[in-house]
């Protein structure tokens, strides 16, 4: 354990933190202005601090563009009443919302934004377990949503919470397992030496496209967003398992769902579309050059806001399955289809081999 | 009623043309707002809708062509008013004169309350000099309720000039030609 170490993971922690956190914030915008733009609305174009307007062509241009909307959304989330109603289960109602929230900002520790810059990894946690991690780290997130619905003690964010548990544990074993043959071709769980083994071997997603497909739809299960965002339900539920919550704490669920979608945005590109590598312009292979490294990561950023953006229009074009019909393409579809990928994948390697 | 259902062929129930379908139909419109500007928003401090004629908006004073005070303070409108948000003082006995021919006086106040009026018109219906109208206005703000009492000062000057029929002019000019007699040949 030495000093440097220390100092770069560090300042790594902190600049990681800081973006995603600046990217959950702005994300939000982008939810808002994709859903005006899908339904042939304008979004939020209003806000901006007073000095803002005076700058030419820029300024009234970001203002269109509701730059300046997250931060009055913060403020307001920080100077909102937190109200805690009577009847909930204190130490449950404090305890959710970090629980939501820290398993979301964790699962970013192993993923590889990117490839070197200098001579440091761009990685927070090179672990040999990465997926595993990833994995185990992910399901705790279930818990926030689940302890939220108990401790609230009203029957909406109670049902809401019963079903975020079943939905997201049903989907995590077809998540999981459409992992697998990712695994059998590349044979190591670190998420470098995927990226690594893609390096030299072209895309993931071009050997296990069932694997992109299945773990894609479990994504968009286990991040809560429609086609199945169950644990909300607006049309049902109320608000689902935040119901009750407001001010920060509401806040911090809301963070935790858009930074679980960072997250599984950044585990996709990880895993099937190769990272921080592009297949042309020499950028297949580490960086030897600062300017390199700065590339690497921005591949990586912008392939992750393309699968948000995939994210956030899948959101605003489909409506809600049925709760069965949620439960029935889980373990009777995408369970098999796991599985019969897996054998697939399986034989044709013991053939090739 | 029970309707049937259609039983989905294997490659409806893949779900992929339904996505592929709904993938074209919201990139077709975000690229619309997003390039074209087709949006249907109507932004409104800055594009305002065509008031169609016959609204009832703000009541208003209005002059008449040639700048005078239609209004002559006879308060049918205070007392017609349902919310009782006009207020007049008359001018009394020994007030200020009318500033037009043919009328005996102008009111020395005259307040509409904006909090409290209605837009029900019949204060204009009422009006027997045709003196005040509801006009296009829908969008009154103030900061205190005291900026929302319109005097008769502000009331005149948003109501600006009735362009219709002068009701006392035939009259006017037919006591103007009394004053030569004979005159109609």
């Amino acid at each position: 354990m030495d000093w440097n170490f220390i100092i770069f993971s560090v300042i790594k922690i902190a600049v990681v933190i800081g973006v995603v956190l600046g990217m959950v914030a702005y994300a939000v915008l982008a939810e808002r202005k994709i859903s005006a733009w899908i339904q042939d609305r304008v979004g939020p174009n209003r806000t901006a601090p007073p000095f803002v307007e005076n700058i030419p062509v820029i300024g009234p241009a970001m203002i269109r563009l509701g730059l300046f909307q997250p931060l009055a959304d913060g403020l307001k989330f920080l100077l909102k009443e937190d109200f805690t109603p009577a009847g909930v289960r204190k130490a449950f109602f404090w305890l959710a919302p970090a629980i939501a929230i820290i398993p979301s900002m964790l699962v970013v520790a192993v993923i590889p934004f990117g490839s070197q810059l200098g001579h440091q990894k761009m990685v927070i946690a090179d672990l040999n377990i990465g997926i595993l991690y990833t994995f185990g780290i992910v399901s705790i997130g279930v818990y926030g949503i689940v302890l939220a619905g108990y401790a609230a003690n009203s029957k909406y964010p109670f049902l809401g919470g019963i079903r975020s548990g079943a939905q997201m544990i049903s989907y995590e074993i077809a998540m999981g397992m459409s992992v697998i043959p990712v695994l059998l071709v590349v044979g190591n769980l670190n998420l470098s030496r995927i990226i690594g083994w893609q390096t030299q071997h072209g895309w993931l997603v071009l050997y296990a496209p069932v694997s992109f497909l299945i773990f894609l739809v479990a994504s968009f299960a286990e991040t809560n967003r429609l086609p199945f965002d169950f644990p909300e339900a607006e049309q049902e539920l109320v608000g689902g398992y935040h119901t009750e919550y407001s001010s920060m704490k509401f806040a911090l669920f809301f963070l935790a769902e858009y930074s679980n979608m960072i997250a599984a945005a950044a585990m996709m590109v990880t895993l099937f579309f190769g990272g921080w590598t592009l297949p042309f312009w020499g950028l297949d292979h580490p960086a030897a050059t600062l300017g390199q490294g700065i590339a690497h990561i921005l591949v990586f950023v912008a392939k992750m806001l393309l699968f948000m953006v995939v994210f956030m229009w899948v959101r605003w074009m489909w409506p809600r399955f049925r709760y069965d019909q949620l439960m029935d393409l889980g373990w009777r579809r995408f369970v098999p289809l796991a599985l019969a990928n897996i054998l697939v994948t399986a034989v044709i390697l013991w053939i090739m081999s | 009623m029970i309707v049937n259902r259609k039983s989905l062929t294997f490659w409806e129930r893949l779900y992929l043309p339904a996505v592929v379908g709904g993938f074209k139909v919201t990139g077709r419109h975000l690229f619309r707002s997003l390039f074209g500007g087709k949006t249907i928003t109507m932004e409104y401090p800055e594009q305002k809708w065509a008031v169609p004629p016959g609204y009832r908006g703000a009541p208003y004073l209005v002059r008449d062509q040639e700048g005078n005070t239609k209004c002559v303070s006879c308060q049918l409108c205070e007392f017609v008013c349902p919310p009782k948000a006009i207020k007049i003082i008359p001018p009394g006995p020994a007030g200020e004169l009318a500033d037009r021919p043919n009328a005996e006086k102008m009111p020395k106040e005259f307040e509409i309350d904006m909090l409290r009026c209605i837009f029900c018109g019949f204060c204009q219906e009422v009006c027997p000099e045709e003196a005040i109208f509801l006009q296009k206005d829908y969008s009154l703000t103030g900061l205190a309720r005291d900026e929302m009492i319109y005097n008769k000062e502000k009331l005149l000057a948003l109501g600006g000039v009735h362009a219709g029929v002068r009701k006392w002019k035939h009259q006017l000019e037919e006591t103007r030609e009394q004053e030569d007699f004979p005159v109609k040949a």
